[in-house]
Parts: C-alpha cells; sequence; structure tokens
C-alpha cells in the first residue's frame, strides 16, 4: 500500500476514561494491554440478535471430558457461593474499561462438582445464539474465569449477555462469551466463532494475541 | 495519491480525494458538504460513499454517507452529516472540517436502495431524520429529470426547526409535478399545525399510502427502529414485500 | 417479514443493526463488484434474499451478515493484519447478474 493520506486535524476519539480519573498517569499506563486505550464506556458488541431463554427453561452444563455431565438451573446457580469481581475489561476492539465491578461465580467452584478426566486440556464455552469461544483448561481455573449474572450491582442486561455470561479478564473480551449456556471439556482445541476466522485461540491481552500467528 | 485530472478513469474500488467546496447548514444540527471530485463518474440516487479518515499515527476510521445530490449534478456530491453527540466522525466533519480540505471517499457503492426515474413509480418515500437524505436524491433526480411519478414523501422530524431540505421541499412540493410532501412531527408542533403529530404507524401510512395505490414502490431510510415499522406495516397493508426497500442507519442516523 | 418482526420485537441490538447496503464497500473489496442487488440463498432455511436486505452486525471483533428470515448466519468477515478472512459458509446458490 503507498503512503497514506492524512486527513487535516483528525485524531480520533482516544480518551482516557472518566473511571481511570482517580489513578496516576503511571498507574493507568500500567493497567492499560499494548495498542488499548481506556474507556469509561462499555459498548454493546454483539455478532447477532440477543438470545431470550426464559428463565424457567435455562440451565448451564458441564459435559465432556468429566465423569458425568452436570447440569444447574438457574435457581441453582444462583445460589452456589459467588462473590463480587473487579476486574479490568479489554476487547480487541482496542478499548479497556478498568474496575468493572461483576458478580458470579468462579470457575473453580462449578468444576468443584465434576471429576475432570485426565485427558482434559480445553475447554469450549457455547451459548445461546450459537457463539462458541475455546480456551484452555488452565486459563480458565484458580480465578481466571468466572460465570456472572451481574454487572455494577444491577442483573446483567440482555444485550450485555444476560442472564449469565462468562468473563475472562485476562483475555481479550470476545472470550468473556455472552449468553453462556454451558462448558464443553475436551482434550483437544476447538477454535470458536472467531478463532476460525483468524482470531487467537487464547487471547491474552498482555501478549497482545488478538489473531492466530501473533 | 495521483493528481484526479492525470489519472485514468476510477475504478469505485479505489480511494479518490475530494475537495470540500462548500459546507451548508441544514438545521442547527445537520450539516450539507459539498465534495468536489473531478474523476466522479456519476451515481444513482440512493447510493452512498465511503468516507475514510486517518490520524497523523495512522488511525483511521470509515464511515458511510449517502449521497445527498442529484446525479445530473457533474462532478460533486453533497453528503448530509447529522451530528452525533459523542460520534467520533460527525463531530469532526462538523468542527473542523472547512472548504478547501481534503477528504478521501470511495464510491458510489449500493445496487440495492435505488430508484431511477426508469424504474417508474407510484413511489412511496419514507423518512425517519436523516433518513431522508438518500432520498432527497431521489426527489431531486425526479425533478431534474421531468418525471411526473406520482410521489409521495412521508417525513418524520422532532419538531420544525430539525425538519432538513425543509425549504426545498416546500418548493418542489409546490412545482405540481405530482410530488407531495406530507410531514409528521413527533415532539413539537408548531401553532397552527396541520400536519401528522405523532410517530409513524400503520394507520398514518394507510393514509399516505392510499393515492398511490398497492402498486407502489417503497423506500424506507432511517433509524432502525423506525424502518422496520414502517416495513412490517406497509405488508400488512398489502404491498408485495420486494417493492419494498429499507436503509437502517443503526440507532441514531449516520 | 412477521417471522422477522417477532424473532427482534423489543431487542435493544436490533437497533445497532443495519442492512448489507451499509457494508457496500467492503462487500466491494471482497467480491470485486458491487454485490448489493446480488441474490442469495441461505444455507440453513433456504430463503432466497437480496444481498443488501440482510441484517449485518458489525460493532465487534468482524463483522457477521445474517439471514433477516431465520437469523442465522450467512456469510462473515474478520480483518486481520495478514489479511481477510471470509466464511461464505451460510449461503447457498450466489445470483451475480450480468
Amino acid at each position: 500500500m503507498g503512503e497514506r493520506f492524512v486527513t487535516r486535524g483528525f485524531v480520533g476519539r482516544r480518551d482516557a476514561g472518566r473511571d481511570a480519573a482517580n489513578l496516576s498517569p503511571d498507574e493507568r499506563r500500567r493497567r492499560t494491554p499494548p495498542g488499548q486505550y481506556l474507556t469509561d464506556d462499555f459498548p454493546v458488541l454483539s455478532a447477532g440478535p440477543t438470545p431470550r431463554t426464559p428463565l424457567d427453561r435455562w440451565s448451564f452444563r458441564i459435559e465432556g471430558l468429566v465423569d458425568r455431565p452436570v447440569e444447574w438451573t438457574w435457581e441453582q446457580l444462583l445460589a452456589l457461593p459467588s462473590r463480587d469481581w473487579v476486574v479490568d475489561i479489554s476487547c480487541v476492539t482496542k478499548w479497556t474499561h478498568l474496575d468493572m465491578r461483576w458478580h458470579g461465580v468462579s470457575v473453580d467452584t462449578l468444576l468443584e462438582n465434576v471429576t475432570l478426566d485426565e485427558r482434559a486440556a480445553f475447554v469450549v464455552a457455547y451459548c445461546d445464539g450459537g457463539y462458541t469461544t475455546n480456551l484452555p483448561l488452565a486459563d480458565v481455573l484458580n480465578s481466571q474465569a468466572f460465570v456472572a449474572w451481574e454487572h455494577d450491582g444491577r442483573p446483567l442486561a440482555p444485550e450485555h449477555g444476560g442472564p449469565a455470561r462468562l468473563v475472562v479478564p485476562g483475555r481479550y473480551f470476545w472470550k468473556s462469551a455472552k449468553w453462556i449456556r454451558g462448558l464443553r471439556i475436551l482434550d483437544h482445541d476447538e477454535p470458536g466463532f472467531w478463532e476460525s476466522l483468524g482470531y487467537h485461540n487464547r487471547g491474552d491481552q498482555w501478549l497482545e494475541e488478538r489473531y492466530s500467528g501473533d | 495519491m495521483t493528481d484526479a485530472a492525470a489519472a485514468p478513469a476510477r475504478r469505485t474500488l479505489d480511494w479518490q480525494l475530494a475537495t470540500v467546496a462548500a459546507v451548508r447548514a441544514e438545521t442547527p444540527t445537520v450539516r450539507t458538504f459539498t465534495l468536489s471530485l473531478p474523476a466522479w463518474a456519476g451515481h444513482r440516487p440512493g447510493q452512498h460513499v465511503d468516507l475514510r479518515l486517518t490520524a497523523e499515527d495512522g488511525y483511521s476510521v470509515e464511515r458511510s454517507y449517502s449521497i445527498a445530490s442529484e446525479p445530473e449534478r457533474a462532478r460533486e456530491v453533497d453528503i448530509t452529516v447529522e451530528r452525533i453527540e459523542g460520534g467520533e466522525v460527525s463531530p469532526f466533519l462538523h468542527e473542523v472540517v472547512i472548504p478547501g480540505d481534503r477528504l478521501e471517499v470511495r464510491g458510489p457503492i449500493g445496487g440495492y436502495f435505488v430508484w431511477e426515474a426508469s424504474l417508474g413509480g407510484p413511489l412511496l418515500l419514507v423518512a425517519g431524520g436523516s433518513g431522508v437524505v438518500p432520498l432527497m436524491a431521489m426527489v431531486r433526480h425526479r425533478a431534474r429529470a421531468g418525471s411526473r411519478v406520482p410521489a409521495r414523501l412521508l417525513f418524520s422530524s422532532r419538531g420544525p426547526d430539525e425538519i432538513i431540505y425543509r425549504d426545498e421541499l416546500d418548493r418542489l412540493a409546490a412545482a405540481g409535478d405530482g410530488l407531495e410532501v406530507l410531514h409528521t412531527l413527533t415532539r413539537r408542533q408548531p401553532d397552527g399545525w396541520t400536519g401528522y403529530g405523532r410517530r409513524i404507524d400503520e394507520a398514518m401510512l394507510a393514509e399516505v399510502l392510499e393515492p398511490l395505490g398497492a402498486s407502489a414502490r417503497a423506500y424506507a431510510c432511517g433509524p432502525t427502529a423506525l424502518v422496520e415499522t414502517v416495513a412490517n406495516c406497509l405488508v400488512r397493508l398489502g404491498l408485495p414485500p420486494d417493492r419494498i426497500r429499507t436503509e437502517r442507519f443503526g440507532p441514531t442516523g449516520t | 417479514m412477521e417471522e422477522r418482526t417477532a424473532a427482534m420485537r423489543g431487542d435493544p441490538v436490533v437497533g445497532l443493526t443495519v442492512d448489507a447496503n451499509a457494508i457496500g464497500g467492503l462487500l466491494l473489496e471482497v467480491f470485486g463488484r458491487d454485490v448489493t442487488a446480488m441474490e442469495e440463498r441461505c444455507a440453513h432455511c433456504g430463503t432466497r434474499s437480496v444481498v443488501g436486505a440482510l441484517r449485518v452486525y458489525m460493532r465487534g471483533p468482524g463483522v457477521v451478515v445474517r439471514c433477516p428470515t431465520c437469523t442465522e448466519v450467512v456469510l462473515r468477515i474478520v480483518e486481520t493484519p495478514s489479511g481477510r478472512r471470509v466464511d461464505l459458509s451460510g449461503a447457498t446458490h450466489l445470483a451475480l447478474p450480468r
């Protein structure tokens, strides 16, 4: 490609979020992954229409390379030991939002209810609407991932993934699957919706793993 | 980028450099930018252009804008842009761009949402806010082409000061060549207002469509929710779905 | 069209979708010609639609184009630094008029 024409006076919107205003510039820099800019928005990014499963027909399931699959109803999920989470979120579209507040249950707690096969190495999160995303199993253990049903103290809005979504703060936000209905445990990696089209299988924002081959 | 006059005729795939020839305020929040494009190959009413803005560090964004002007105007196109609060591009266009500036443009694009006089009518145009822009290209073209095809534009705006192209539409409707413009003002109506004063609904569309008949071609453009409503109502009123063309702008227009 | 309304009534995300005309420029690059007036057949439900009338979701890692009748994915486009990836598996029979 030849030299790009530069538009006089155009800078683009790449401001620091208001939520980050009480942080020192050093801390803001430290917490902003490479190639990202800070925002206090929570953009709605969607690949399709918002699914609407009535809660009395909703369930969350763990299946695959486990001794036996286990399933929770909505009430059962909410009754699990859960906690607040305050985490930084980065989207591959370059925004980072610091200190987002969620409430939900750790994936560790969910996995306590199954026995993992010794071959278990990967997970696929599958969702209403057909979305999937894949992760190494190791990336969702040890408090690195949770299933959230509240954001900012309120029930998770449908356009943001409600009733429940996966949140994996250490990975680009496309891995935090909205409208999650279950985790499938596998012995091999199975690229999900975006991964099968060129996005990274791991997606660590600190290593800038945006695209496969990064 | 090579000088337009020296280059061979451009394919629509290429980005061209347009010069802003004029800027005009249509309403307090809407401006029209006349872009001079010496190598422009022409367009069809309803098509759009892509605009690309690039910062010094290479960061770039693209937006699509419907062409407001008729193809009969050669070598320049008008785009009409509503300033969206908090937007990334429209505030830049409104606050920074002045005549003489150059902008990267690609097009014309779109073979679906197009009307030309040769397609005939009757013609029903339904616009919500800045959705009127591509329909204005059709209305202007219809006048320049001397078409007498019966045409009705139903135009929804929030209030009288927000009607884009108001004076020109009054003038075109007064020409007596078969174009009628019906306004609906959804939030503020002036004293003595005799037009519609509510959001577009099936009853309104039924009244507007009635003189045109069930063989009308319909084009609806504007915010997604409005366009969805209009399209569904028109189907219920008996218009075949393949005679209804839509262009949704997303939640707030361009 | 009634099916589409039922699926999308009250969906806050619907307002964020646009018609495929809005990605006409991108499709122009992918196909080498304007395809918004071209007809395609959905691989999931068999409905024939004009490309310009397909529903586009574009605020995310890539562009997703869905059938207006059954909402299944017809086309996906992702831009990566090394190139562009297009998944057309949701469409059968693209009719490209001369």
